[in-house]
């Protein structure tokens, strides 16, 4: 009998449904490889009951001869910046540490209404501000990939970095992401695994825990292409709790899937030719180049020109509203509070604060607070909202001779854990292709495209138009089966 | 009203007066999240996790508070934006479960609107005066901290977290106490006609900040203080005049006015400084990243428009128009629960002889007079405007007299019948019958001889002295007219 852990959403979809295995056969398989691969350090909580629970329910139902729901039987991993009613939530921060919602968060519950089955809540970078892991309170992510013959410990990326190890290692067909400046799309490139992120508005953000609300947007993240338009179309969807959730109908994404790119056109945006990409890189984006065309596409140059103040304006904007969106933690209603021997208010949220916040999330709330303070706010916020005006605008302008963009996911391969984090602005420079997109609220995929010198993942990015998921899914669909990855993490854990 | 001045030693000072009224929007629910708004309410019942601020959690707007503060800005024939947005107001204080409240600093729902202000209260048609209102705009108001329910601890109330308020800003355009007064006074009875604001001071729902300066008459603006959440008209006149008092000292001994925020204390009348812009919070504001730009549609904005009621001022106009005096049209429209059973009267009049002034005369005195001694207001009157009109009906008509309808309105506020009941079960229906009232005249004349001899000596006073003996021996029920007619022809003998 087959390793069950080995299928994908789809095979499992399309099993459970025809009757080749259980449900629970699935979730008890996938239940023991989570619980095999605690050295990861990717679940901060498993739920193998609920995914049990999620099992049982499909085989029920496929007992009684009912239509089985879209992700019947299969089981995910869930970020833990979900809120999920009943089951510690805690953005992987000691601030939230304990913390139980009462409420289930309305991706998660899309996906539970879906059929879909809880493995377990997946370890992230701290409020999801990060690009390695290493920022999470409970202690980093291990990536299950290594380069040869060395057992340095490497990045899996972030923040969304449990669920790119849950996925690459397989541990999970599936996992939830969320992606502010690339935490679903560099993870992805970092562990040989597909993620989308949608345009803003397709995933409602209640009750998923706000970093920075204008940018955030959740997404799946899985081992190909069709098993995230799968994912993605059960977590979309309007939801009136979410005032910037977009009002439109779930297209059918899987049933569109097409790598026929024949009149369509693929720009390539020349200011993503940063000075110091590594050859590997280059080569990568030229192979998928000539995919494309492969696919039938027609090749166009574009120019974005404000590319090069996208991070900056990010590392502003998000920062900024991060520090507002983080205010809620003071230690009075939920979560830590520390409060020291005859302390009054203001000492006890100097006190709760210092002690629940790690490093990462002090720098950017200190850096949000600067750059909204009375003198500085016109300099650097309104400024930074100008720059993402005009990045948009360059978009738009690209998107008038092109249908998607391709470039680079990230501008190495994973990097060893520590590698960078003495170093803050290095580890931003992670975000440098991912950020322009999240700035427009544009749907981005990584998809992998080949591995490097190493032997270890890159990934290529498609960028759409906005609610164009569907010709993101379909020109990524293209490169992942010309670029025939298969390459799988060797189990050392 | 003649110009206020304080007299100092250096001469006379002049008194700039600007408030900033935040009124609660009537609504079932508060701005941002579905919870009920009751006041009263046993603490933190009145709670959704939105104003809880717990992870996760989202506003969005209420339409109808929203569409409250579009009609009072109409109400005012303010300029209504149909485009504006939220901004984050960011401060840590244990009421304040987000670490920032919802504003709007930069774009205001309402713009420029005018209130007129009577100067003369007694006297609605003499001077007035137009006070500019800056702008409207809608916000959360904060908890409460209960700090007398432990002896070391603070308790928290979040009932009132997230209830709309609407901050209603006007320019610095008030002379005096009294021009004050009238604004609060005028603003208040325009958001109960409105329906927007029940305007209760007492219960919170409507509260001001008080700027004050003072200058020489005719020099530029001083520097302000602001007084905080001053709760009853009497107490902004108080805290005005104190303030202005205390300004004027501190000037004229050679100090200088800091602009500071203060507190209005109710037992001494007096105001002290609660902290000095130096310690102002720097509140970093920023749109709120959680909120589009709230846009207005047109038919919105009709609908808010045709929604509209008679407002005070043409209420009044029309009543003047209908022959009441100025007097009694400026009391009969201060309130608009008066104004309401007013207008009820003239409907139920429709059809009948009587005159709208009687009614008016008939409503302040008589109607007034029972409720003041009944200690009722008008929506309690035992007494409906179609019983009313009714009475005055059979009044205008000849059917009961002055003084009958004297008695017959006690009856009506003993036992709530209507008149024309009361009027046929105790045959209290005014005669005009010659034949009976000679009889009675007759008797009369001859039971008082002495008179009669008087008055046919010259003595005509005593006329009344007869009218009166007739009406006694009749019970009032004699048309008075007739009575007159027949006692001349009678004494002449």
């Amino acid at each position: 009998m087959t390793d069950l852990t080995t299928l994908g959403i789809t095979a499992i979809r399309d099993g459970v449904r025809d009757g080749q295995f259980k449900a629970r056969e699935v979730a008890e398989a996938f239940n023991a490889k989570v619980a095999g691969a605690r050295a990861l350090n990717a679940f901060l909580v498993e739920t193998p009951d609920h995914a049990l629970a999620a099992a049982d329910a499909a085989d029920a139902a496929r007992a009684a001869g009912e239509t089985l729901k879209p992700l019947a039987g299969v089981p995910i991993g869930m970020k833990d910046l979900f809120a999920t009613k009943g089951v510690a939530t805690t953005a992987a921060s000691k601030i939230l540490e304990g913390f139980v919602p009462p409420y289930e968060s309305t991706v998660s519950q899309n996906l539970w209404n879906a059929g879909a089955g809880m493995l377990g809540k997946l370890n992230l970078d701290q409020f999801a501000m990060g690009s390695s892991n290493e920022t999470s309170a409970f202690g980093n992510v291990i990536s299950p990939w290594r380069r040869p013959n060395d057992t340095a410990p490497l990045a899996p990326g972030g923040s969304s970095g449990g669920s790119s190890t849950a996925v690459s290692a397989g541990l999970a067909p599936g996992a939830t992401g969320t992606d502010t400046g690339g935490s679903i799309r560099q993870p992805a490139a970092f562990t040989g695994i597909s993620g989308i992120k949608p345009t803003y508005g397709r995933c409602s953000r209640w009750g998923t825990i706000a970093f920075a609300s204008s940018l955030d947007q959740a997404g799946p993240m899985a081992r190909d292409v069709r098993d995230c338009a799968i994912m993605l179309e059960a977590m979309a969807g309007f939801d009136a709790k979410d005032a910037t959730s977009l009002k439109l109908d779930v297209p059918n994404w899987e049933a569109a899937l097409s790598a026929d790119l024949k009149g369509k056109k693929v720009g390539v945006p020349k200011e993503y030719r940063v000075d110091g990409m590594p050859a590997e890189i280059e080569a990568l984006w030229q192979q998928g180049i000539d995919w494309m065309r492969d696919a039938g596409a027609e090749i166009v140059e574009v120019s974005l020109p404000h590319t090069k103040y996208a991070l900056p304006a990010y590392y502003i904007i998000a920062p900024a509203e991060a520090s507002s969106n983080l205010a809620r933690y003071d230690g009075v209603r939920y979560g830590l509070r520390d409060l020291p021997e005859g302390a009054g208010l203001q000492d006890m949220y100097a006190a709760t604060r210092a002690a629940g916040f790690g490093d990462e999330v002090k720098r950017r709330i200190l850096i949000g607070t600067y750059v909204l303070s009375a003198g500085f706010y016109d300099a650097y916020y309104t400024q930074a909202q100008k720059v993402r005006t005009l990045i948009a605008r360059d978009f738009e302008r690209a998107f008038g001779e092109c249908d998607v963009l391709l470039t680079p996911t990230a501008p190495s391969a994973a990097f060893a854990l520590g590698e960078k984090q003495a170093d803050p602005l290095a580890m931003y420079l992670n975000d440098v292709f991912t950020v322009p997109a999240s700035l427009a609220g544009l749907p981005a995929m990584s998809v992998p495209g080949g591995l490097d010198k190493d032997g270890l993942p890159l990934g290529l990015q498609i960028i759409g138009k906005a609610l164009d998921e569907q010709g993101v899914l379909n020109a990524s669909l293209a490169i992942e089966q010309r670029a025939g990855f298969t390459a799988r993490p060797q189990a050392w854990w | 009203m003649s110009e206020y001045r304080i007299q100092g030693a250096s001469g006379e000072w002049e008194v700039v007066i600007g408030l900033e009224v935040h009124a609660q929007v009537t609504s079932n629910a508060k701005l941002f999240s579905g919870a009920a708004t009751a006041f009263g309410a046993e603490p933190n019942t009145q709670v959704s996790l939105v104003d809880a601020a717990m992870p996760g959690m989202l506003p969005v707007p209420n339409m109808e508070c929203i569409r409250q503060a579009v009609r009072t800005g109409m109400a005012i024939d303010a300029q209504i934006n149909k485009w504006s947005r939220f901004d984050r107001k960011n401060y840590f204080y244990a009421d304040l479960p987000q670490g920032y409240q919802i504003s709007q600093l930069y774009h205001p729902l309402v713009g420029e609107g005018t209130i007129e202000i009577s100067l003369d209260e007694k006297n609605p048609d003499g001077p007035t005066k137009s006070i500019g209102v800056e702008r409207i705009h809608v916000e959360q108001d904060a908890g409460k901290l209960m700090h007398d329910q432990h002896p070391t601890r603070s308790y928290v109330d979040l009932n009132r977290s997230g209830v709309a308020l609407m901050e209603i800003v006007s320019r610095p355009d008030m002379r005096s106490p009294a021009e004050a007064g009238a604004y609060l006074r005028k603003l208040r009875a325009i958001l109960r006609y409105v329906g927007s604001c029940d305007g209760n001071m007492e219960e919170g729902s409507m509260r001001a900040d008080v700027n004050v300066s003072v200058r020489k008459p005719g020099d530029e603006f001083g520097t302000r203080t602001e007084t905080k959440n001053v709760n009853s008209v009497r107490f902004v006149m108080a805290a005005i005049e104190y303030e202005a008092k205390r300004q004027v000292a501190v000037l004229e001994d050679g100090g200088k006015i800091v602009q500071e925020t203060r507190l209005f204390n109710v037992e001494s009348g007096t105001t002290r400084s609660m902290r000095s812009k130096e310690d102002a919070h720097d509140y970093r504001y920023f749109p709120d990243p959680d909120l589009l730009p709230l846009e207005l549609t047109d038919a919105f904005v009709e609908e808010c428009r045709a929604s509209l009621p008679e407002l005070p001022d043409a209420k009044r106009r029309r009543y003047e128009a209908l022959g009441l005096t100025a007097y009694n049209a400026g009391v009969l429209t201060a309130e608009v629960e008066t104004a309401r059973w007013f207008d009820g009267l003239l409907d139920a009049l429709e059809g009948t002889s009587a005159k709208p002034a009687q009614a008016a005369n008939w409503v302040a005195a008589e109607l007034f007079g029972a409720l003041n001694r009944l200690g009722k207001d008008i929506t309690e009157s035992p007494v409906s405007p179609a019983q009313a009109a009714e009475l005055l009906a059979l009044v205008a008509d000849g059917t009961l007299s002055g003084s009958l309808s004297k008695q017959v309105f006690e009856i009506m506020l003993e036992t709530g019948d209507g008149p024309s009941k009361i009027v046929e079960e105790r045959g209290l229906k005014q005669t005009s019958d010659t034949g009976a009232i000679e009889a009675v005249i007759a008797e009369v004349l001859e039971k008082n001889p002495n008179q009669l001899g008087q008055y046919r000596a010259g003595k005509e006073a005593l006329f009344g002295f007869f009218v009166g003996q007739t009406m006694k021996a009749m019970g009032g029920k004699a048309n008075p007219a007739v009575v007159n007619d027949l006692l001349k022809k009678a004494l002449a003998g």
